[in-house]
């Protein structure tokens, strides 16, 4: 049992993907929060998606440096992320399916750009390759999240006005749409950073699941963060376990201890779950 | 003072109000009237800054943005968002930004707020957990804190009971006594004649200052 728990640790790559992986579960997971209580769960399906051109063109151009897939894949991120805004300005809030359109034309240009490529796999960039996990990729993820957390705590107070009432935060400092903008900058940050461990499509999953799961122990912003952040690491941990023992992609595998805990929280937590619909005075 | 001079409003391209002027003085009180879609909402936001003009002035007089406060009809305050009551006040304070924490004196103000606005403590209370009529107090206190020289209501009292009606209103002489300005979008004439000093009446585009509406001069 207890080879099962820590062998996994005993190697190299899995200590630097652990590292990585924590780090990240500790900056990602409150934007996760805020993007769910801004309504944008949306974006992080646009963005897990829109990010892959970027990264097949930085591919193309530098080969297998993760800086240039991880630089190609931030502008695509942004540009993606800004062109979902606009669209969402411009269809007064319906753009559900505009946003649909964006991220699956996103993910065909990405997977076409790639698929002619020899010596990429298209599967480890979707879904994660821990042995990838070289110390660049490293510095990447703990290099985001050392200027992430510090960043969401000077706009943290900006950012909750703005999301609590846009309308208000219009009305009196103006400038609701730089700390967005900054916000935005950050989740792409995030999900890119993400990607050589956990993969494009999966490295979402650790930003948003955990805070979609938090909203089910907390009615506070803070506990919100605070329960999100605790549930990332837990399936960090638990995820990159299970890959090793299992074999499978280290993204899945986390994605999916994610999950569960989210059903979890969903069914068992304290607040608006099925548990407490079912027995409202328990 | 605010002057306006052949003030012309547009929705869409749509004129809403045209040729409106004249002047609110520094410390009144004053109640704007009128139908339903007679652009006292789209009014309001003019003054304030937030809707363009699409012909003549408003004069502010050197209020700033910070000085004016618009107490929003159908606010878009998310009820659903995990905040207690007063962080949300204290969110309002002025000079509140990603510099300048929110101190001992933002809360102390915002506690004082909310027990003026009849929310005692209600300070660690969800917003999702209140009423209506709650909720209105709720803006009413976050109005408070923001300590502004112009005071924007509209349809203040929408939602609001008796009792909670007269408790704001309360405040808003308050507002008045300390030489704030206050212009408050109404529909209960009978309010309007009794409290209200000053009327703007828009009707057909158009604007009317203190017109008859058996109003004594307070
Ligand atoms: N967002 C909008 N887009 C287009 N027309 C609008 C919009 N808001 C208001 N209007 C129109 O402008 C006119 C004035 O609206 P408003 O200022 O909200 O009136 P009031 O507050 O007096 O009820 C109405 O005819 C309304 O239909
Ligand atoms: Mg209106």
């Amino acid at each position: 049992m207890l080879d099962f728990l820590l062998e996994p640790f005993t190697l190299g790559f899995m200590r630097r993907a652990l590292a990585g992986c924590l780090a990240l579960s500790v900056a990602a997971p409150p934007l996760g929060v805020f993007l769910v209580l801004r309504r944008m769960s949306l974006m992080s399906d646009v963005l897990q998606h829109g990010v892959l051109p970027g990264i097949a063109v930085g591919a193309i151009f530098a080969g297998l440096s993760v800086w240039a897939m991880g630089l190609g894949g931030v502008v695509a991120g942004l540009t993606v992320a800004l062109l979902a805004g606009w669209l969402a300005r411009r269809t007064g809030g319906r753009e559900d399916s505009q946003l649909a359109g964006l991220y699956l034309l996103a993910l065909a240009a990405g997977v076409a750009l790639i698929a002619g490529r020899r010596g990429i796999d298209l599967t480890h960039i979707l879904f994660g390759n821990v042995l990838a996990v070289d110390d660049p990729a490293l510095f990447g993820m703990a290099g985001v999240a050392t200027v992430t957390l510090p960043v969401l705590a000077l706009i943290w107070r900006p950012l909750v006005l703005e999301s609590l009432d846009p309308g208000f935060m219009a009305a009196t400092a103006g400038r609701g749409g730089l700390w967005h903008l900054i916000f935005l900058v950050l989740v792409v940050l995030c999900v890119v950073s993400g990607f050589v461990a956990l993969g494009t499509l999966m490295s979402v999953g650790l930003m948003m699941l955990p805070a979609v799961a938090a909203q089910h122990w907390s009615n506070s912003l803070a506990g919100q963060v605070r329960t999100a952040v605790l549930l990332a690491c837990l399936s960090s941990v638990a995820g990159l376990i299970l890959s090793y023992n299992l074999d499978i992609p280290a993204g899945p595998a986390i994605v999916l201890t994610a999950g569960a805990l989210w059903a979890f929280s969903l069914i068992a937590g304290s607040r608006a779950s099925l548990w407490r619909q079912a027995m409202p005075d328990a | 003072m605010i002057t306006f001079d052949d003030v012309e409003l547009r929705h869409d391209g749509r004129i809403v109000l045209s040729g409106v002027s004249g002047t609110i003085a520094s410390g009144s009180l004053t109640a704007l009237t009128g139908p339903n879609g007679s652009g006292k909402t789209t009014l309001l936001r003019a003054i304030a800054g937030l809707h363009p003009l699409s012909g003549g002035r408003i004069v502010r007089h050197g209020l700033e943005p910070a000085d004016i406060a618009l107490l929003a009809q159908g606010s878009q305050l998310d009820r659903s968002f995990p905040i207690a009551c007063r962080d949300v006040v204290a969110l309002a304070a002025p000079r509140v930004g990603p510099f300048r924490q929110i101190g001992r004196d933002q809360l102390a103000a915002a506690t004082a707020a909310l027990s003026r606005t009849g929310l005692d403590g209600m300070d660690r209370r969800p917003v999702q957990a209140l009423s209506a009529g709650q909720f209105q107090r709720l803006l009413f206190a976050r109005t408070i804190v923001r300590d502004a020289r112009l005071i924007l209501l509209d349809e203040p009292f929408t939602a609001v009971d008796a009792a909670s009606t007269q408790l704001l209103l309360s405040v808003v002489h308050e507002w008045h006594a300390q030489g704030r300005t206050v212009i408050a979008v109404l529909h209960d004439m009978d309010m309007v004649r009794r409290h209200f000093p000053h009327t703007l009446l828009l009707a057909g585009q158009t604007a009317q200052w203190d017109a008859d509406t058996g109003i004594q001069a307070a």
